[in-house]
């Protein structure tokens, strides 16, 4: 078997092409941009939910406010994985999350318990009136009941199998990968 | 990464990188307690013990405040309320409480290197909060942080410590950790309680408080503890004052944006003047909210089993 070898299965084109419909179909769902915002899970969430509000930007001609989560400490996993501090910034919701409809974005959906913890943070800091989540890839092998409503791409995978995601921004360079 | 240790006893042990993780973790922690809701799951389930068989108020509130803003049980042990008064050996005390199962046991004693002795005994995870005369690591990492978060960094700063070095635990984390990540440390005071052997930790000795707080960066002001001597050190709190005393008048010496700092309980005139406590200069206040921040960081980060792995979606 390939398991071992490293299969690429998005680049830049894909990426960016699946960003921007995902874009449209916030829009669209949402009727709109009003009390969107949208917030990005570090440490790769975060810069695609940056690229989603300049691309709402330009379809819209307004940009909705972003906002970063650090969700280290309400991992559930703490003592099997060890911690895993110092890696992120700190959490930044630069806005009021009470009532506002919180799109999530996060780079790839597996198990559903970072989106767990994710959501157990934000609602630390209020009640939106929704939460909907976009991830850019999804692959499958969930332990929670926890779907996707905007998807980049479904990619099949081996629990085993690892999913790289690299952005520019962060990476210095664009691409999806499984291995 | 988490801390590959079970214990935080003293600064000298820990490397700059450690040190620096504690830092940028507590970074981290600082952004949660200024939430509305001031708490995280990360310690759910864990119980912290702080056994303190010295007086304190402030160390043992915030290292409280820590663990109860990770979601741990806190347990509070006063000495004079335990069985040490009946006749038990220390580590029988801790052994006793070490199989109630807890996780982490936070230490404050009179002896130095009693708690290293705790701590090589017990399979717990345990935090000193100041041993005798030897260290009082939490209390140099959040001194760092404060530096850190006015300065920017730590690196190329003269850090002046003032008072009575000789029996401050504080001092000698202050210089452990200031001189790995980068900072000069100066330390004066009368040659009674700042001894000449401390050239040998790479600080330089003053006794003359004006040349050594000259062009500061920061001015570390520790507290005179007529607890810990034994003997007359100097001859009365007045002249301390008169002669190492930080006042206003002193203070313009220094680097105009000098940090003041203090671990407290402050003795009003006579090491600092309350001109310079209260004025624009002074951390003093910011160390006590940055303390629980860094507090925090290490209970977190001694909790953590193996290393993380980097790739768990």
């Amino acid at each position: 078997m390939e398991t071992n070898k490293k299969n690429q299965v998005m680049e830049s084109e894909t990426i960016r092409r699946a960003m921007t419909r995902i874009a449209h179909e916030i829009l669209e769902r949402n009727k709109g941009m009003d009390d969107v915002v949208l917030i990005g899970i570090m440490k790769r969430g975060d810069i695609l939910a940056q690229r989603l509000a300049d691309q709402i930007q330009k379809i819209e001609g307004k940009q909705p406010p972003v906002g970063a989560l650090d969700i280290t400490f309400y991992r559930d996993d703490t003592g099997q994985r060890g911690v895993s501090a110092g890696n992120n910034r700190p959490t930044h919701l630069p806005f009021n999350v009470d009532g506002k409809k919180v799109v999530l974005v996060d780079d790839v959906l597996f198990t559903g318990r970072s989106i767990r913890a994710a959501m157990d943070e934000l609602i630390d800091y209020g009640r939106p009136q929704l939460i909907q989540l976009a991830v850019l890839v999804d692959r499958g092998h969930r332990e929670l009941p926890i779907h996707a409503d905007f998807v980049g791409k479904n990619i099949p995978t081996s629990p085993k199998q690892k999913v790289e995601v690299l952005l520019q921004e962060r990476d210095g360079e664009e691409a999806v990968w499984i291995r | 990464m988490g801390l590959q240790r079970k214990d935080l006893l003293s600064l000298e042990e820990l490397t700059a990188e450690e040190m620096l993780l504690i830092l940028d973790t507590a970074q981290s922690f600082k952004e949660v307690v200024q939430r509305p809701i001031k708490k995280v799951p990360a310690l759910r389930g864990k119980t912290v013990v702080n056994l303190f068989f010295e007086n304190s108020t402030r160390t043992r509130t915030s290292f409280e405040l820590a663990a109860k803003r990770l979601s741990a049980d806190v347990v509070n042990f006063t000495a004079s309320t335990s069985s040490l008064a009946k006749g038990e050996t220390l580590l029988d005390t801790v052994r006793n409480i070490e199989a109630m199962n807890v996780h982490t046991i936070i230490m404050r004693h009179a002896y130095s290197g009693s708690v290293r002795l705790v701590a090589q005994n017990i399979k717990a995870s345990v935090v000193n909060a100041g041993d005798g005369t030897h260290e009082h690591p939490t209390q140099g990492l959040l001194d760092m942080f404060t530096i850190r978060e006015c300065k920017g960094s730590l690196a190329g700063l003269t850090v002046t410590l003032v008072g009575d070095i000789i029996h401050s635990r504080v001092a000698r984390s202050n210089i452990h950790g200031l001189i790995k990540l980068g900072a000069k440390v100066r330390i004066v005071g009368p040659a009674t309680l700042v001894p000449r052997s401390f050239a040998r930790l790479g600080v330089e000795v003053h006794t003359n408080l004006e040349e050594a707080i000259k062009d500061a960066d920061v001015i570390n002001i520790l507290r005179i503890q007529l607890e810990r001597q034994d003997g007359k050190f100097f001859p009365s709190s007045r002249e301390y004052a008169t002669m190492y005393g930080v006042n206003a008048r002193r203070l313009k010496l220094a680097k105009p944006d000098v940090l003041i700092m203090h671990p407290g309980p402050m003795n009003r005139g006579i090491e600092i003047s309350p001109r310079v406590a209260d004025g624009p200069n002074s951390v003093i206040l910011d160390q006590v909210t940055n303390g629980v921040a860094v507090r925090m960081a290490v209970l977190y980060l001694l909790s953590g089993g193996e290393n993380a792995d980097e790739n768990v979606n």
